[in-house]
């Protein structure tokens, strides 16, 4: 009955060090985004609004993509409709082929580790270069982000410092975080002017004036954007925004959520492509009209990707992200990996105490731990053994005088059951704690006696009958 | 006031002591209070693993048990929690009548200082004292104000006004005072590793706060953690709101 999410968590973080620091770490951004928010005069008014304005262009989406379309041609970009993961591969690929592009710079986008982009690419002989620095060092790693923000978040300054060494060619040992950034960008520089084409993804597109904007804190997006002679975002269809008016209600509560930041350091608005440069924008589906057909759960199409959830997440920050297997880890990961397949789709969302962090800190309302909840109902998958004593349980709850016998059967046994050992039903509680003692009798059965004994102290329920 | 005592399942079986104090402490505060032997379980943890046909069964059975009840008071917040905002949605044939019960369903703390607004009822614990916050309780009943809360402070909690008003007890502050100890129903033994971290992290902030008893409003939670402390062999032990309520007090405890 063990989850394996529960066994990649301890390969993922196996050792106390390695969990404290990753603990310390993820909390930390809890921790600023508190502080953050609480600088804002009225947040809990500014999540409603986002909420509001989200529900609304979910509703309206349609009528947002033909008008984002309409407009951002009119500024001179094209416009790509992409159905899936395939579609967008085969697009990108296409767009480069044409021009003869073997370079890329790309800057960070959730949706293209969601479509397998970079693989697809790097099969086809292009060389694709991550440029958030974040993202670079799980390239350079071959590992994949273990959070939305930071996406190395799990590794420590030392094995960060021993990567450099061994691929970029840093001083051994060297490990002082800035001088490792300053290394990483320099050799980031020389691939951004050699670059033939910039792939980025984005954080919003506005409806009523063609543009999307992306947010960073490096910059990168916008050298990738703004040097090579073709840009290429590829975005999800849920990313738009009414109009550039709504922007700003997403802006202030995306870097608070996220790192407590007031405001990212680059939040950049692109309207057409550069002068004398192509921009290529790829609308991408890949099972978002299936989820916003959902009514249960499309609401988690409003998700800004800002991570706030997996920093209050008591079991992401002790898992770590590549627990979950997903391209997106923690609440929302689990809340989207059903929806949007994957073999973990059914297992996920129990990967959860349903403590409800999730949902309070979300910027723009997201009922994660009742979506969570929903999941478990939808995507019931409970095994043989599961479902017998599921069943048995149910009954025996349903009548007292089973559930004495089951009772009377189990007191002797309790000692056994309480007691190590690998064919013990009882051994996953017992592989972290103790059994606790069991009780001579039930409340019920106490209660019951001393009636019987002498006049109650305590009234029988006007409705007592034996029925269930 | 005329009070029905809802004993969890778990808490009838593993836990009798908390449903014996619950009554005493609810008599002492001056109500009628009436048992129904024959009362089962909410269904919180079949809802929970995603076995709603159970759930249904059990909710709807439990419906029909507490029917005539004028208040019904348990001492588990989260149960509490399953009743008032889940059963609605599980339920959905119950009809408005039969709903009604799920808004006059209390935890005990949470009936006794917004109910009856009482919060000294004669107890005394010369202990150190730490609260271990039920999650459910905290962000589904409102019972106090969770830490990622932004702006004024939303609620007060029952829990510590009730422990402020006992005798000789201190509150100790824990570190990231309402993080989850990694109960969650099923989730303790289908994820018995983050459990226990999470559960050993708790232990850990309670006994560097030097408290020599945890206290809280759900038995879950506070088995989990004593569990994990008889393992680790070291922390403050675990003992319900209600016991620590009963105790010392005017009619004595048992």
């Amino acid at each position: 009955m063990t989850a394996s999410f529960d066994a990649r968590a301890r390969a993922t973080l196996p050792s106390r060090g390695e969990l404290a620091q990753h603990d310390a770490a993820v909390w930390d951004l809890r921790r600023r985004r508190d502080a953050a928010a609480a600088e804002v005069p009225d947040w809990e008014a500014l999540r409603e609004r986002a909420a509001a304005l989200k529900a609304f262009s979910l509703d309206h989406l349609d009528e947002l993509l033909v008008g984002f379309e309409q407009r951002a041609r009119g500024a001179g970009a094209h416009v790509h409709w992409a159905t899936d993961a395939t579609a967008l591969c085969r697009i990108v690929t296409e767009l480069l082929a044409a021009r003869g592009a073997r370079h890329v710079v790309k800057s960070k986008s959730m949706l293209t580790e969601e479509c397998g982009l970079n693989p697809h690419l790097a099969a086809r002989g292009i060389e694709v270069v991550d440029t958030d620095l974040g993202e670079r060092i799980v390239q350079l790693a071959g590992e994949a982000p273990s959070h939305l923000i930071v996406p190395a978040i799990h590794k420590t300054r030392r094995e960060i410092g021993a990567l450099f060494h061994r691929q970029m060619g840093t001083p051994e040992g060297e490990d002082d975080p800035e001088r490792l950034t300053r290394h990483a960008r320099s050799d980031l520089r020389r691939r951004f002017l050699a670059a033939d084409a910039g792939i980025t993804g984005a954080n919003f597109a506005v409806a009523d004036t063609g543009s999307i904007v992306i947010v960073t804190n490096e910059g990168n997006a916008d050298l990738g954007s703004s040097l090579p002679p073709l840009h290429i975002a590829c975005l999800g269809i849920e990313k738009l925004v009414p109009t550039l008016a709504d922007l700003p209600v997403f802006l202030r509560l995306l870097a608070r959520s996220a790192t407590g930041q007031p405001i990212s350091a680059y939040t950049s608005v692109l309207t057409g492509p550069r002068s004398g440069g192509e921009l290529h924008i790829v609308l991408v589906d890949n099972g978002r009209s299936e989820l916003l057909a959902d009514p249960t759960h499309r609401s988690a199409l409003a998700c800004i990707r800002c991570g706030a959830c997996l920093n209050t997440c008591p079991v992401y920050r002790r898992a770590g992200g590549h627990a979950y297997g997903t391209v997106i880890p923690g609440p929302i990961g689990s809340v989207l990996g059903p929806a949007l397949g994957g073999k973990q789709g059914a297992e996920l969302p129990h990967a959860s105490t349903l403590c409800g962090s999730c949902s309070a800190v979300c910027p723009v309302k997201i009922d994660l731990h009742g979506q969570l909840l929903a999941w478990r109902g939808e995507r019931r998958r409970p095994t043989r053994g599961e479902r017998l004593l599921t069943g048995a349980a149910a009954i025996a709850l349903r009548w007292p005088a089973l559930r004495g016998g089951a009772r009377a059967l189990l007191r002797p046994l309790w000692p056994l059951l309480a007691s190590r050992h690998p064919r013990n039903p009882a051994e996953p509680w017992l592989t972290v704690r103790e059994l606790p003692p069991l009780p001579k009798q039930s409340f019920r059965k106490q209660w019951q006696a001393k009636r019987a004994a002498s006049k109650p102290t305590v009234r029988p329920a006007r409705s007592e009958r034996s029925e269930p | 006031m005329n009070v029905s005592l809802f004993v969890p399942c778990y808490v009838d079986q593993l836990a009798p002591d908390v449903a014996w104090a619950t009554l005493r402490v609810l008599e002492r505060a001056g109500c009628q209070v009436h048992y129904d032997p024959d009362q089962g379980c909410c269904g919180q943890p079949f809802l929970n693993r995603g076995a709603t046909r159970e759930a249904r069964r059990l909710a709807s059975r439990h419906l029909k048990r507490f029917a005539a009840s004028d208040a019904i008071v348990a001492p588990s917040a989260s149960c509490v929690a399953t009743v008032r905002h889940r059963f609605a949605a599980l339920c959905t044939g119950a009809g408005e009548e039969a709903l009604a019960q799920t808004s006059r369903t209390y935890e005990l703390g949470e009936f006794l200082v917004r109910v009856l607004e009482r919060t000294k009822l004669g107890a005394r614990f010369p202990y150190r004292v730490a609260v271990l916050q039920s999650c459910h309780g905290l962000r589904e009943l409102g019972l106090g104000t969770p830490s990622e809360h932004v702006g004024a402070s939303a609620s007060q909690s029952p829990t510590d006004q009730l422990l402020g008003a006992v005798e000789d007890l201190t509150l100790v502050p824990a570190d990231r005072p309402d993080e989850c100890c990694g109960f969650g129903g099923a989730f303790s033994v289908t994820h018995p590793t983050l459990s226990g971290r999470m559960g050993l992290a708790r232990l850990r902030a309670f006994a560097d706060a030097g408290a020599e008893y945890v206290t809280g409003t759900d038995v879950s939670c506070l088995l989990h953690l004593d569990g994990i402390r008889r393992r680790e062999g070291f922390g403050p032990r675990a003992i319900h709101l209600a016991e620590i309520l009963a105790n010392g007090a005017v009619g004595g405890a048992e």
